[in-house]
């Protein structure tokens, strides 16, 4: 281990983040469903399969531009569920609140989840209540866990097993949306831009996009770490590199402006309603076409292709021509100095 | 978007390139003397796109880089004091001190922030008038003014439990140290922030002294090629002088109210660079009439005299004397994650900007 103690860092999403689950949590829960480290575990329960996951959401502020906390909850469990390419059918939901939050703004959190629950189709079935001191957590802190059935066909998704150099890589819109929006909402940002968070639940498009191709080779949600993230990790280990083009990678101007004045790169902030999609080169237009059918995917765009040379990494070709690697940082992105 | 857009474009940055490859001849190595430009260089993949005979090497204008250990242990043992809270730019956490880092600190408890300016500080001692805030003071031209203004806010308002922990220093003295050194350059590409403040004036000794061009420069990949295209012109042409490129943003005679802060809240003294040693009249320090908000005096601690990692090369990187990829550590005792030297935890760092976007 890196530190004797755990750092801020080791929740990024990135490396630290990678390092201390191999080699801590994988040392210690090691199993062959675990091993896979797919978006949600496969699990075969008497001939039928099921995907299961669970996540924990800590946001500050609770309440952001574009969502709050509950939404997130609703929404990224059900899309782990749908990168995986299950069905979402029911979700667990754990709350841990502090004392002396609003009961008002509790509420408000638990009408999003019920009204998010009701347009992705899941039922919310199980829960547990715990309030501790004030202090002890900030404000609210939510687990949801969530299962879907998985079809056989689609099983092979979240590992991208089938992936051959020459599929290619589509992201569903503009990336970099929630962290802007974070930023922006944290007080000690005096930048007011209108960036709303991408919060949403993609499995009705997924689902139309899963209907409309059956070459669809791997799927993964670009959550906490980024486009940029899921895309090294895509690579990580593989006997195929992953080439990307800057300039197809939408981008909000609002979202380009905030990253330029504060030196982030957007490739590496947050989504909650992104996801990563390859796909065979013959299904790529029709998965667009689905893709920019939907509300959260109009700006979906080709944005890579999986190559055969640069085994294990991913190189851009930059606006301007030149090329570079995309590495997975350390730990959070911080301002530049100056 | 504006002001962005046209800077990148593409059949722009072609032309540029194809004139570098047609007047180039003779080999030429230029210094980025700005982390902000190694770190563009890098991100836009410009070295990628030039001629072989053209070497771009690092130098030494990463704030975080050349900051001695010393000052990171002095934060430390602030941070540790019960009634003080650390106020940073966020590159300075990471940065290992002799036993810690102020990142490893805040894991303990230590309360230490991280803001985007000195003014935050200021308002962060307004509100917390039972502690002592300290803001960390790294960078050159560029921050310092800020520096300067939130010393002046403090003394205006009587926030008195405001301090400054200054390590602040000043640019040009070190481009000439690093060609008294011997450092082997044909050029230098100025940094664009600092000579905003600055004005090229400083640049005019470098030029004529060393017979360096010496050429402002912006940040995206329009400016930076047309900076490089300069530079060889006056390379190959055997001439030497100061020229701005990015006279969009820079003027001659630089910022005069900056320049005035400077001068009302700060004194040059002989400073300590990380690689390059002592050099005379090159930090910045509080004039004594603002020594009420100066940490170094009111809030004096004993700090020994610190460790450097072995092994690490970061001082013959910021000279530019080797590429990062030399480094024996590079890539393998020391990364982004766990960096053993300033060069890799700063992402103005030569060696972060070479792990990051090349690897090797």
């Amino acid at each position: 281990m890196i530190s004797d103690k755990i750092l801020l860092n080791h929740g990024s999403g990135g490396k630290m983040t990678h390092e201390l689950i191999s080699s801590l949590f994988m040392k210690y829960f090691d199993n062959p469903v675990l091993r896979a480290q797919t978006d949600s575990a496969i699990l075969n329960i008497d001939s039928r399969l099921i995907a299961f996951t669970t996540d924990s959401y800590v946001v500050s502020p609770v309440f952001f531009p574009g969502g709050n906390i509950g939404k997130l909850a609703v929404c990224g469990t059900v899309n782990d569920l749908a990168v995986s390419g299950a069905k979402p059918l029911y979700l667990s939901c754990g709350f841990i609140i502090e004392e002396g939050l609003p009961f008002s703004e509790l509420e408000d959190i638990v009408k999003t989840m019920a009204a998010e629950a009701a347009s992705a189709g899941v039922l919310i079935v199980t829960g547990d209540t715990k309030v501790v001191n004030k202090g002890s957590c900030d404000k609210i802190f939510i687990n949801t866990a969530g299962i879907g059935r998985l079809d056989e066909n689609r099983k092979d998704i979240s590992t991208g097993k089938g992936i051959i150099p020459g599929d290619k890589i589509i992201v569903n819109g503009c990336v970099g949306n929630h962290g802007a929006a974070i930023l922006c909402a944290r007080n000690s940002v005096e930048y007011y831009s209108g960036i709303l968070s991408d919060c949403a639940s993609l499995n009705t498009m997924i689902e139309n996009v899963l209907q409309i191709s059956k070459k669809v080779k791997f799927m993964r949600d670009a959550t906490r770490g980024g486009l940029g993230t899921v895309l090294c990790e895509l690579a990580e280990k593989k006997e195929f590199g992953v080439d990307l083009t800057e300039s197809e990678i939408p981008l909000d101007e609002s979202v380009r402006g905030l990253c330029e004045i504060f030196g982030y790169d957007p490739l590496f902030m947050a989504n909650e309603g992104k996801v990563v999609i390859v796909v065979a080169s013959e299904d790529a237009a029709k998965v667009l076409e689905t893709l920019q059918a939907s509300e959260t995917g109009k700006d979906a765009a080709v944005i890579g292709e999986i190559s055969s040379t640069h085994q294990g990494l991913v190189v851009m070709i930059t606006g301007i021509g030149g090329s570079r690697l995309i590495d997975m940082p350390a730990g959070e992105q911080l301002p530049r100095i100056c | 978007m504006k002001y962005i857009d046209e800077y990148r474009d593409k059949t722009l940055t072609d032309q540029l390139i194809r004139s570098i490859r047609s007047l180039s001849v003779k080999d030429i190595v230029l210094m980025e003397v700005c982390g902000g430009h190694t770190m563009a260089i890098q991100k836009f993949g410009i070295p990628s796109l030039l001629p072989s005979n053209i070497r771009l090497v690092s130098g030494p204008g990463c704030p975080v880089c050349v900051t001695s250990r010393k000052f990171i242990d002095t934060a430390i043992s602030y941070c540790r004091m019960p009634d003080v809270i650390i106020t940073t730019f966020g590159d300075l956490i990471r940065v290992p001190g002799s036993s810690s880092s102020l990142e490893k600190e805040k894991s303990t408890g230590a309360d230490i922030r991280i803001v985007y300016s000195p003014l935050m500080a200021v308002e962060t001692a307004k509100q917390n008038p039972k502690k002592k805030v300290i803001f960390l003071g790294i960078g050159f031209e560029t921050t310092s003014p800020t520096s300067a203004i939130a010393i002046l806010n403090a003394h205006k308002a009587g926030i008195k439990n405001f301090f400054l922990l200054s390590s602040h220093k000043v640019m040009p003295p070190a481009m000439a140290a690093l060609i008294d050194e011997g450092v082997r350059i044909n050029g230098y590409i100025c940094p664009g922030h600092v000579s905003a403040i600055t004005g090229t004036g400083i640049y005019e000794p470098i030029a004529r002294k060393y017979h360096l061009g010496c050429v402002v420069s912006g940040f995206e990949p329009v400016d930076l090629l047309q900076t490089i295209l300069m530079l060889v012109q006056q390379f190959e042409s055997g001439e030497a002088k100061v020229e701005i490129q990015y006279n969009r943003f820079v003027k001659a005679q630089g910022n005069i109210t900056a320049q005035k802060a400077l001068q009302e809240v700060f004194l040059l003294r002989d400073d300590w660079w990380r690689g390059l040693g002592v050099i005379p009249q090159s930090g910045m320090m509080l004039q004594p009439k603002y020594n009420d908000h100066d940490a170094d005096t009111m809030i004096p601690v004993s700090v020994p005299e610190p460790v450097e990692p072995k092994g690490c090369i970061c001082g013959e990187i910021l000279k530019g004397l080797k590429y990062p990829k030399e480094c024996k550590l590079f890539g393998k005792a020391c990364t982004p994650a766990d960096p053993v030297g300033t060069c890799m935890v700063s992402s103005e760092g030569a060696c972060q900007a070479y792990y990051k976007y090349n690897k090797s």
